[in-house]
């Protein structure tokens, strides 16, 4: 097996698919008092992130869209995450997923524990990918810091 | 023509994959199966030695020097040229534009053509299926005059409504700009008789080629159009040249529409003279390598013969609309009676890059997306396709090697036998 079937094995773990087949709060969110919408226009992904954040903290989150299996799962796993964190502790989650999906692992605190979200650094190996897995994380932050354009990758 | 179950099938009938260096390289350990032409082709040795050899043995600017290398340049370029003209079948030489490819001279129409010539109101008639470069260059020049685009519709196996397009021609079309070949669908549109209507209104026909010349004869003065584009790179050339043909009575009139060298005739800054076309519409240094290569391109398909690269790539199509369709979970779309060999598929509970992505692990490269046509991805209401497109050097074997790719990724994603629905979101 050549090392890039090794690197496909890795980007598309179990995990991927489990998300991808049944996303986690994949749903509006009437409650939400931040919201913004995420488009990849060279893959035609697109998808709205839903929060609800009161006293600092993300209480819910969600989303609705469509996209690849790395962009589903990706925020399914994203919305399951930052729920219950204090919007700071969020916003640097952001920067270092980020940091491991566009740089890698070095990148990132090295005192952050990624959890299930490590299965989505499988995509530096495929850099036609990295939009895909990026892409809800950006909504994400475009949501918290109130910004009403929408969030590109491309 | 490739009606599955059609029991006297052809066979493909080349092999000619020896004659093209890139494809003899492993992708990812596997033999490379390289099903993305309509993107682009790759090229074979002698198209790749022309060049070269015009850079060791040639190399000079064209029209400014005495000196012999200059003159001989020249001859070459010129030369080109006329490969071109015999290629497309046009009356005269001087009716070829060198431009970087099919985008460019459908710019160089829309600005040196359209934009002096229409009006608020003026219609341009174009079809759900173009290609970006066949849409945005005249919401450019609509922007400028006040002209509108009006749209024919596509109907559900990917043709033309042919209904709907007699009934948007009227007095007030101006331009038809249509493609020869759907770059996401395959279907070959009938340009000859839309010409005709076309020209029956006083409209003038632009066929954007781009995905037609390489896999069919192309005779512009039996189409009959005003303007035809098309791209050396999807045709065994280089990158960066194509051409734009155009009748010498359109052509004439036209103003240029980029400025420089080579383009003028007299220089003063109180009066300037344009050289009459090509030469108006070619301004400064040109890609001289690129045509030459280009002109190689042309003589190597000439030399297989068109006819029988049609008759190849139609068996190869037959050979793989059969195979699709028989895999469970695989959707065609695009299934014209007239198809040129660009198979678009869709995997159920696999998105399309996903497939991408998968299929090149197993040497098997297809272009995944849009195809740069947006509006027909919105019309089929599908955020993109799989796109497999076939080139002269393609065989069985390509094909064959595709379906297993499929198999592959349906076994991984669990959808093997098409029973799983992934999450349902795409359609
Ligand atoms: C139908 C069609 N038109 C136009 C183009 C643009 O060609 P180019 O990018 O070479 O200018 C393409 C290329 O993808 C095409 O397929």
């Amino acid at each position: 097996m050549s090392g890039m079937q090794d690197s496909l094995r890795e980007l598309y773990q179990e995990v991927i698919f489990d998300h991808n087949r049944n996303p986690r709060n994949y749903r509006p969110l009437p409650a939400a008092n931040h919201h913004a919408d995420g488009h990849n226009p060279l893959c035609g992904d697109q998808l709205t992130v839903y929060l609800q954040v009161e006293d600092g903290i993300v209480r819910d989150s969600s989303f609705v869209g469509h996209g690849c299996a790395i962009s589903t799962a990706s925020a399914s796993l994203m919305t399951e995450a930052v729920k219950g964190k204090p919007v700071a502790e969020v916003e640097a989650l952001f920067r270092d997923v980020h940091a491991l999906l566009t740089e890698g692992r070095e990148a990132a605190d090295p005192a952050r524990d990624f959890g299930k979200l490590e299965v989505l650094s499988g995509v530096k190996e495929f850099p036609a990918r990295v939009k895909c897995a990026t892409l809800a994380w950006h909504t994400l932050h475009n949501a918290l810091v109130g910004e009403h354009e929408t969030a590109h990758t491309e | 023509m490739n009606a599955p179950c059609d029991p006297g099938a052809q066979t493909p009938i080349l092999d000619l994959a020896a004659d093209f260096p890139i494809l003899s390289r492993p992708l990812h350990g596997r033999r490379l199966a390289y099903l993305d032409n309509g993107a682009t082709t790759q090229k074979p040795a002698a198209v790749i030695e022309a060049e070269a050899r015009f850079y060791r043995e040639s190399n000079a600017n064209i029209h400014r020097g005495v000196h012999w290398l200059s003159q001989h340049a020249t001859e070459l370029y010129d030369g080109a040229r006329a490969t071109v003209q015999r290629f497309l079948n046009a009356a005269r030489a001087d009716e070829i534009v060198f431009t970087r490819g099919t985008t460019e001279a459908i710019n160089l129409v829309a600005q040196s053509w359209g934009r002096p010539r229409l009006a608020a109101g003026d219609e341009i008639l174009l079809s759900t299926m173009e290609h970006h470069s066949n849409i945005v260059p005249w919401q450019l020049v609509c922007e400028q005059t006040g002209a509108v685009l009006k749209v024919i519709p596509v109907r559900d196996n990917g043709e033309l409504d042919m209904a709907a397009f007699a009934g948007l021609l009227g007095e007030r079309t101006r331009l038809l700009a249509i493609t020869h070949v759907s770059n996401a669908l395959g279907t070959v549109n009938p340009v000859a008789e839309m010409t005709r209507r076309a020209h029956e209104m006083g409209a003038v026909v632009l066929v954007d080629g781009a995905q037609a010349v390489a896999h069919q004869a192309v005779d512009v003065q039996a189409i009959g159009c005003d303007f035809y584009a098309f791209s050396g790179h999807k045709l065994y050339g280089p990158t960066g040249v194509g051409a734009l043909y155009g009748r010498a009575e359109l052509l004439r009139h036209m103003p240029p529409w980029q400025g420089g060298g080579d383009m003028i005739r007299t220089v003063a800054f109180d009066n300037t003279t344009f050289a009459p076309p090509p030469q108006r519409f070619e301004a400064g240094t040109p890609n001289i390598a690129g045509a030459i290569a280009l002109a190689a391109a042309i003589d190597y398909v000439q030399g297989v013969g068109l006819a029988r690269i049609h008759v190849h790539e139609q068996a190869l199509l037959d050979y793989g609309t059969r195979a699709l369709a028989a895999i469970p979970g695989v959707r065609l779309v695009g299934t014209a009676e007239r198809k040129a060999g660009i198979l678009s598929f869709l995997v159920d509970g696999i998105h399309p890059h996903d497939l991408g992505t998968i299929l090149d692990a197993e040497g098997v490269a297809i272009r995944a997306g849009h195809h740069c046509a947006m509006p027909l991805m919105t019309r089929f209401g599908i955020p993109g396709t799989a796109r497999a497109s076939l080139g002269l050097y393609n065989g069985l074997a390509d094909l064959d090697a595709l379906v297993a790719a499929i198999h592959k990724a349906q076994e991984l994603f669990g959808t093997r036998g098409g029973t799983a629905s992934g999450n349902g979101r795409v359609a």
